[in-house]
């Protein structure tokens, strides 16, 4: 019997839910770039705004796609087991901490956001490490690849508004090599779990590949607008490598992820392990 | 202390589906909506091709994965081992399903009759606003079980106090009882039987055996 017999493609979280890893994946990315710029002294006020922006978006769209988002307070029952619970406990200070920290313009404030967002983004890979009806986000892998596609796309996103200096271009770069280790490394799990042969296959389908490749031209544009960078080439040249980089590392970011949750999530196989000999008799039937 | 568990017998499920309807008519589950399924599995190559009958649902975990990710305590395990389901707590995130191995819950999402406009009995009396967009499953006819006990009936002997589809079951495959009692005919099937159980490699623990093979035809 094959594994993926009986195997389906979940459908129960849709792009909406894509979103809210999508949002908390970039928005945690600025926190963390944010609170590292204003420790350097670069802006960072923007790129805790637009953070915090993603933060909200990504939670709005999980609380449209819950079937009853009127009773959404629920989600704070469980934070003794749920992973659910603990994300929503800490969007809970992260939201207010990320806003007093981009009105107020408090590096320690900002830092202490940042925490948090790592924190949150915790909470998020291991929400689909926990999912054990999926074997895709089963695989333990799956906890560093989201952190470092996080701070990837957050990294990429303040190369967009912040500064494109050797310094942000060197922690994207390397942000950008971080997820490309975690991917591979993803990956390999991936093709050893024999359960999640299907997922496998969806991650070599041309959209898959689109995504795949623009991860990587992100990351040789980034590395090309380093270089250039280095070399004093024209400010209009870094910044349209930079941003182009930047651009493209935070897209494939979201790209990935729309293929994590909506196309490469399908259900565990139900399987028996032996093959029962029909029409033997039952001992001990009720009598 | 009482575990109540499912015995599904492979050697004799014919595959007829009657407890999936019997499950059906019972709990008014809406269109697309299955808490009892049978699975039809075609295993081998031809022409050494076996076809096996599989009854699912709801393992009623010993330690269930839904329980442990349900953010709103919606999700609870009773001290007789049953997995219930608050209809009034569940805010519909789908996590619970994403979390059991076993593809058992669904998600209401959409109220709607498997006859056009009008509600069969059953229908009306099950289907109401508390189950439409929360979490859904197999219960063990819970109902059945507190109403049986409360008249001093038992579980898995008194149909009564039995879950449908095991009532329902042609050819005796399917058995309920409580397994902590070694009287019942649940905990003597296991013991003169051979069994496993789905996925034990996850530590669930579930609550549904399958009987495959012993002694002679």
């Amino acid at each position: 019997m094959t594994p993926s017999m009986t195997s389906r493609h979940q459908r129960n979280w849709d792009l909406r839910a894509a979103g809210n890893f999508i949002g908390g994946g970039t928005g945690s990315g600025l926190f963390v770039t944010a609170a590292l710029a204003a420790a350097a002294g670069a802006p960072f006020r923007l790129a805790l705004a637009i953070g915090l922006a993603c933060v909200i978006a990504g939670l709005s769209l999980v609380w449209l796609e819950i079937g009853k988002p009127w009773r959404a307070l629920n989600v704070f029952f469980h934070p003794h087991t749920s992973w659910m619970t603990r994300e929503a406990i800490v969007a809970g200070i992260l939201v207010p901490a990320g806003l007093i920290g981009a009105v107020a313009g408090s590096t320690a404030v900002t830092a202490v956001a940042a925490v948090l967002a790592c924190g949150f983004l915790y909470c998020q890979a291991l929400m689909l490490r926990a999912a054990r009806g999926i074997p895709a986000w089963r695989q333990q892998e799956i906890v560093p690849l989201i952190l470092s596609t996080g701070l990837a796309e957050g990294s990429g996103f303040y190369l967009l508004v912040g500064a494109q200096t050797s310094n942000w271009l060197v922690f994207a770069l390397f942000a950008g090599l971080l997820r490309e280790v975690a991917w591979l490394a993803y990956r390999a799990g991936l093709g050893r779990t024999p359960a999640a042969a299907r997922s496998v296959a969806v991650f070599g389908t041309p959209p898959a590949r689109f995504v795949r490749a623009a991860q990587l031209a992100g990351l040789v544009l980034i590395a090309l607008a380093l270089a250039a960078a280095v070399l004093a080439a024209p400010p209009a040249v870094i910044l349209a490598l930079a941003g182009a980089g930047g651009a493209l590392a935070a897209l494939a970011g979201w790209g990935l992820k729309v293929m994590l949750i909506t196309r490469a999530a399908f259900t565990r196989a139900l399987a028996i392990p032996v093959i029962p000999i029909r029409g033997r008799s039952t001992h001990a039937r009720q009598s | 202390m009482t575990r109540y568990v499912m015995v599904a017998d492979l050697r004799r499920c014919v595959g007829c589906q009657t407890c999936t309807a019997a499950c059906k008519e019972g709990n008014g589950t809406p269109p697309g909506v299955q808490w009892r399924r049978v699975l039809d599995l075609e295993t081998g190559t031809y022409p050494a091709v076996n076809r096996v009958f599989v009854p699912v649902g709801c393992q009623h975990c010993a330690n269930p994965p839904c329980m442990e990710v349900c953010p709103t305590t919606a999700t609870r395990q009773r001290t007789d081992g049953i997995v219930t389901i608050d209809y009034d707590l569940c805010i519909g995130c789908s996590y619970c399903i994403m979390a059991c191995p076993y593809d058992a819950r669904s998600l209401i999402d959409q109220t709607g009759y498997a006859f056009g406009d009008t509600p069969t009995t059953a229908e009306a009396a099950r289907t109401g606003r508390e189950t439409a967009g929360v979490a859904t499953k197999c219960s063990f006819c819970v109902g059945r079980i507190d109403a049986g006990l409360a008249r001093g009936l038992v579980p898995g002997l008194d149909p009564d106090a039995t879950p449908l589809c095991v009532n329902s079951c042609i050819s005796g495959a399917l058995s309920f009882g409580d397994i902590e009692d070694p009287a019942s005919p649940v905990n003597r099937l296991l013991a003169e039987n051979q069994s496993f159980r789905m996925h034990e490699s996850e530590g669930t623990e579930p609550g549904f055996h399958y009987i495959w093979d012993k002694g002679t035809l």
